[in-house]
């Protein structure tokens, strides 16, 4: 019996050496017959590469590690923009799907069987060689909400200037404690007396009020720089001032919203079909409005069918955004396994950096993801 | 919602919400389509949006509720319960008036179907030429062109193989799964061997980085399913063990290839993979994306099936032991026949993502479907047709992946089994 149980185990732990041992042992064979030394050493030195896109300073005199930086914010730009705006129409097209209106309802499954049975890398490059290829050239472009350009170039739109932006965002942030305890309070409040305060209004205000209160006392001001086109040569053209939003990041960013928000769309619609009759039925019977229905009874059963599936779709968002490689927009897998490692020729190393970044993230979420499970999970007794 | 009692106030309202109606949507057409617009008196604003608000007017006029007349309550019932829901109808056919025509006459009625240059497309409409002359690169890619019935023939035997399991004799069915899991890969591996590859039996030799289009995203998809579904079956049933560094072991390499992008995965096999191999040792491209694509895979496959495991009652276990049977039995017999069922639309829905991601393998520089496309594009002699290209393959790839849902659907009913 005893032997049943060690046997495989052996195995497995023998197999799994001998494969690590037999990889790791060509490895230093190679790298010794390169002249390459295993170590990250290279991370100091200077990159000399240009990066088109960045958030932070960065040019061809900081170091691969500023490099690896500047990828990373630009994958987690386009992941976060991603995860917002799917979430947004996700929730839109599942409710669609679900409406009583003949129409709604099939438009909004033609949308989802049509993106979601299309490969994403086709849709982004759908998007970024055939449909904005087609925009105009800068200096015919028609001006948008007199202030924005969309050209082949890029969208041009006014980049705002802001004057003690610190103290302006330490008040959004203060306005948030104070929000939560509110909230807090409140809860405490209808369960002792039985009485429910606004909180929804309140909070609200306190968060549009305060920061704008910095306008008038903190010295908080904002001002905007617009795009102004100027002539440098008989055909070129460039605009001066505003914010560039590269043509990659508006394709990426378009091609992976259309697609993740066809897979949330299907989780909003089974968490909210996943809720039995009864609990509407029931909710009202006891006298809760329709409002107090939803935000009750609803939303917080279809919210517990909802989140974890929409979760894995965030993750294979981030993880899919790595397709950015493919229309050259310099994120974290282009910049670091693209041309630092061109340049470097260390394989293994950046390889495996990129790797365990992805994993660092991917298990990250899914472990703040485990925890909230639990916390919402029914408890049954 | 208006009553109207009395049938004559009735009539008039809906011959006036009919009008109303009409008006909205022949202004909408009239304004795209002829530049002419009927209600330019009003001021500019409520302009904009008169066959809006026409239509609006029209629905709210013929809700009533109930007529006798067939159309007009289901109309009613469908897209006019309320205003709101009156205004999104509206909103949507005029949508489709504004899309469709313009979406047609690009596809088919202005579009190029006859000639065999650049020069025999002269309408505003596609330029379908482009991929009737392209059209043998992107199903076969660099493949010569007198060879390409090499292709061909391997597909059609692969299918037929595929077919003779349907056909086997009852008393045969026993190894059914065997000959899907261990026999059709070796015969199909074989076949593409010493058909497509070529280089013995007067066949020349053709090398795989010739390969390609949309055969080549057949062959990577077919040959990393039949690859990862037993792999994925093993780690699923690795992770579910109790014997804990088999466990373990099953766990981390799970999470660690669902962790990590695809693209990543096709950077190591191109060019980490090298580095861990003996020097001198050479693994073909192909082989090393399959295998990659094949690890991938099936740490989702393993997850899918566990679902499936899991989902199993206890009952199902306790009774296959008390009949005395071992772990392998016990699976083999009882579990996991059960436990595939259920799985059947997450293995169908892997299988999807699996070939669509079989368009990333451009990484490593095969050029399936996709990366053909974008080769054909900048070809100097056909620029400017990328969008005729795309749309192409995301017609072929949304009828494969289309048709195949609905295929898994419809198995899923079939195998139902009532507990």
């Amino acid at each position: 019996m005893k032997i049943k149980k060690i046997l495989p185990q052996l195995l497995t732990l023998l197999f799994i050496v001998l494969v690590f041992g037999f990889f790791t042992m060509n490895a230093q064979e190679n790298m010794g017959a390169r002249g390459l030394e295993f170590g990250f050493g290279f991370l100091k030195t200077q990159a000399s590469f240009d990066i088109q896109f960045s958030l932070i300073d960065y040019d061809g005199s900081h170091t691969y590690a500023r490099a690896y930086l500047v990828g990373l914010l630009n994958t987690l730009l386009v992941a976060l923009i991603g995860i917002i705006l799917a979430t947004l129409l996700g929730a839109v097209i599942g409710v669609a799907r679900l409406s009583p209106n003949y129409l709604i309802r099939k438009t909004a499954s033609f949308y989802i069987e049509f993106f979601r049975n299309i490969p994403l890398l086709l849709q982004i490059f759908f998007w970024y060689f055939a449909a904005l290829r087609a925009l105009p050239m800068l200096e015919d472009a028609p001006m948008l909400l007199n202030s924005s350009f969309m050209t082949i170039k890029g969208l041009y739109t006014p980049a705002p200037i802001w004057t003690n932006f610190d103290v302006f965002f330490t008040t959004i942030i203060a306005a948030m404690i104070i929000i939560f305890f509110f909230a807090r309070y409140a809860k405490k409040k209808q369960e002792q007396e039985g009485k429910r305060l606004p909180v929804f209004f309140i909070s609200l205000a306190i968060f549009i009020f305060l920061p704008l209160l910095t306008f008038l006392i903190g010295g908080v001001d904002l001002s905007w720089s617009y795009p102004v086109i100027r002539q440098m040569s008989q055909s070129s053209y460039t605009f001066d001032g505003g914010l560039k939003i590269p043509p990659e990041l508006i394709a990426l960013t378009l091609a992976l919203t259309l697609y993740t928000a066809t897979f949330i769309a299907e989780n909003v619609r089974a968490g909210i079909q996943g809720i039995g009759k009864g609990q509407k039925e029931a909710a009202a019977s006891i006298g809760l409005t329709p409002n107090q229905v939803l935000k009750l009874v609803i939303m917080p059963q279809a919210l517990r069918i909802i989140i974890p599936p929409t979760t894995n779709q965030y993750l294979n968002l981030t993880k899919n955004s790595s397709l950015a490689a493919a229309i050259a927009y310099p994120d974290l897998v282009l910049v670091f396994a693209g041309t630092a490692m061109m340049q470097t020729g260390r394989a293994i190393e950046i390889v495996g950096i990129t790797m365990a970044t992805y994993l660092t993230i991917s298990l990250g979420i899914s472990l703040l993801m485990n925890w909230y499970n639990k916390r919402i999970a029914i408890q049954e007794k | 919602m208006l009553k109207f009692n009395h049938h004559k106030n009735r009539n008039i309202s809906l011959i006036l919400g009919v009008l109303f109606f009409s008006v909205g949507i022949i202004d909408f057409y009239l304004n795209n389509y002829f530049n002419t617009n009927i209600t330019s008196f009003l001021p500019r604003i409520i302009n904009f949006f008169t066959p809006l608000i026409f239509g609006v007017i029209g629905l709210h006029l013929i809700r009533v509720e109930f007529s006798g007349i067939k159309i007009l309550d289901s109309l009613n019932k469908n897209i006019n319960t309320t205003n709101f829901n009156a205004a999104l109808s509206v909103s949507i056919i005029l949508l489709i008036i504004f899309g469709l025509p313009p979406l047609l006459n690009w596809l088919i009625l202005d579009a190029n179907f006859t000639g065999d240059s650049k020069e025999a497309c002269t309408g505003g409409g596609a330029c379908w030429v482009y991929i009737k002359v392209w059209f043998n690169r992107f199903m076969y890619g660099m493949y010569p062109n007198a060879e390409q019935w090499r292709v061909n023939l391997t597909f059609i035997a692969v299918l037929v193989f595929m077919a003779a399991g349907f056909f086997t004799p009852t008393r045969l069915r026993n190894y059914l799964s065997l000959y899907y899991v261990l026999i059709l890969p070796i015969i199909s591996f074989i076949l593409i061997y010493f058909i497509v590859s070529g280089g013995s039996f007067g066949l020349v030799w053709v090398e795989t980085g010739a390969w390609g289009g949309l055969s080549l995203t057949f062959m990577v998809s077919f040959f990393s399913l039949i690859f990862c579904f037993p792999l994925g079956m093993m780690l699923a049933l690795g992770r579910r063990s109790n014997l804990p560094i088999v466990k373990y072991s099953s766990l981390s390499f799970i999470e660690f290839w669902r962790g990590v992008p695809l693209i990543t995965v096709l950077f190591m096999s191109a060019v980490m993979f090298p580095m861990f191999l003996p020097d001198g040792t050479y693994v073909d491209k192909l082989i090393r994306v399959v295998v990659a694509i094949t690890l991938f895979e099936a740490a989702y496959t393993a997850e899918v099936i566990r679902g499936g495991l899991q989902a199993l009652p206890r009952g199902q276990y306790d009774a296959a032991k008390s009949l005395g049977m071992g772990y392998w039995r016990m699976h083999v017999f009882v579990i996991l026949p059960q436990a595939l069922k259920l799985v059947i639309p997450g293995i169908a829905n892997t299988f999807l993502a699996l070939i669509k991601d079989t368009p990333l393998i451009f990484v490593v520089g095969l050029l399936e479907l996709v990366g053909m496309l974008n080769l054909a594009k900048t070809n100097p002699k056909w620029l400017g047709f990328s969008m005729e290209g795309y749309v192409f393959a995301g017609i072929i790839f949304w009828i494969i992946c289309y048709s195949m849902s609905k295929y898994s659907q419809n198995l899923e009913l079939k195998y139902k089994t009532d507990r």
